[in-house]
């Protein structure tokens, strides 16, 4: 049977990926935020994953104004890098296990979480992002190392789903997983914030306080976090900082009690604090 | 209006769903600008493009003056915005130096010295708003 090993939770900063595909990263300003990486691209080597289920935000590229699904699973074959407006990215096509896709969207529906499924997709920085620091230079003619399945979470238009309604989520997206035949190692990411405002005279916000006190939760107390409530992430963490949402998902798949293996944190990248985190499930 | 919860919170415009119907061709408009072709087609004559999409006079006004707050505050989200932007070699960083009025050096400034600090920027009557 397929089994969740662990959980990474990690930003999904755009200038991160510009940073990596310029090859600025060894620069004074990035160093510090491509070194809490190091560890985890030598933990992603040994853990070897078939699939990643990436849990992440599209930035208004598959999905305009036109069409705001709250929760979106990829079940095409691939989806291609897409333009954001500078062009794709130089990394490759992501391909999906699309049976496993296909099961977990079935199971998902069974279990009342109404997703819709994509056949079609492109995927931005969101999702291609975490891949890039978790995985280091992949070029456009290599191939990921893994398969991966893309879940595509609203969080630009008010209101994103609630933390409870994520970490339950979470859970069924486990029941999916776990049920499926064949014996796969599959690595949940759950990506974005964390704290960060992008827009209006209140950009730039950060609270690094709040953020550390949301890293621990996410070890030691998944339940009180996923009753945050919006008011607080968008007050307390900048209006883009709703993106930890998603973090709660990944959480969700996990065991109660995890094993916390690597944590980093560092202010700024561009407009952003960039967190990441490695949570294990204990045997 | 009945005043919503996030009301309070200072220099802030949450994008809900009155934001988005009210923005809705103004985002429309920005996004187009993902695409080459139609950057070319913006850049050659902005007021023979833009009357492709119904946005109001005011929106239309914000966007040939590119008045980042204003676009905001007429319904248009920062990930619509920000292509506007990019079409302009804008990037993130350096819009929110204009948005904030700071500038982009000293916006970058702050950025570097951990952000800006979440003290005193909770609520409006810390901004000497209502």
């Amino acid at each position: 049977m397929a089994k969740i090993m662990a959980g990474v939770g990690c930003s999904h900063v755009p200038a991160i990926g510009v940073a990596m595909d310029t090859g600025i990263t060894h620069e004074e300003y990035w160093r510090p935020v491509f070194e809490g990486f190091k560890k985890s691209r030598e933990w992603m080597k040994k853990q070897n994953p078939d699939v990643i289920f990436l849990v992440y935000n599209d930035h208004c590229t598959a999905f305009d104004a036109r069409c705001i699904p709250t929760f979106a699973l990829g079940c095409g074959a691939e989806f291609q890098p897409a333009d954001e407006g500078w062009g794709p990215r130089p990394v490759p096509t992501v391909k999906n296990h699309q049976k496993m896709a296909s099961h977990i969207a079935q199971s998902l529906v069974l279990h009342e979480f109404d997703i819709t499924i994509m056949n079609e997709m492109e995927v931005d920085h969101g999702l291609t992002v975490p891949l890039s620091v978790m995985f280091g230079d992949i070029k456009r003619n290599d191939e990921w190392p893994a398969l991966v399945i893309p879940l595509c979470v609203n969080v630009v238009q008010y209101p994103a789903p609630t933390g409870n309604r994520c970490y339950n989520l979470g859970k069924a997206i486990r029941r999916a997983i776990e049920s499926y035949e064949e014996d796969l190692n599959v690595i949940i990411f759950g990506t974005g914030g964390m704290s960060h405002q992008l827009q209006y005279k209140r950009a730039g916000l950060i609270n690094s306080d709040w953020d550390k006190r949301f890293l621990d939760l996410m070890t030691m107390d998944p339940v009180g976090a996923s009753q945050i409530t919006h008011l607080e992430y968008l007050r307390e963490t900048g209006s883009e900082g709703i993106e930890m949402v998603m973090w709660l998902i990944m959480r969700g798949a996990l065991n109660e009690n995890v094993t916390e293996v690597h944590r980093h944190y560092h202010v700024p990248a561009s407009n952003t604090a960039v967190g990441h985190i490695i949570l294990e499930n204990n045997a | 209006m009945t005043e919503k919860e996030y009301d309070k919170i200072p220099g802030t415009i949450v994008f809900d769903a009155d934001k988005s119907r009210e923005g809705y061709h103004l985002n429309q408009f920005c996004i187009s600008l993902r695409l080459q072709k139609n950057r070319d087609a913006f850049n050659k004559n902005e007021e023979a493009y833009l009357d492709a999409y119904p946005m109001s006079k005011e929106q239309r006004e914000a966007v040939l003056k590119r008045e980042w707050n204003l676009l905001l505050e007429l319904g248009g989200n920062i990930y619509y915005t920000s292509k506007l932007a990019a079409n302009d070699g804008i990037n993130f960083q350096n819009l929110a130096g204009r948005m904030t009025g700071m500038g982009v050096d000293s916006y970058r400034e702050m950025m570097l010295k951990g952000g800006r600090s979440i003290e005193g920027n909770r609520d409006k009557s810390e901004w000497g708003e209502d």
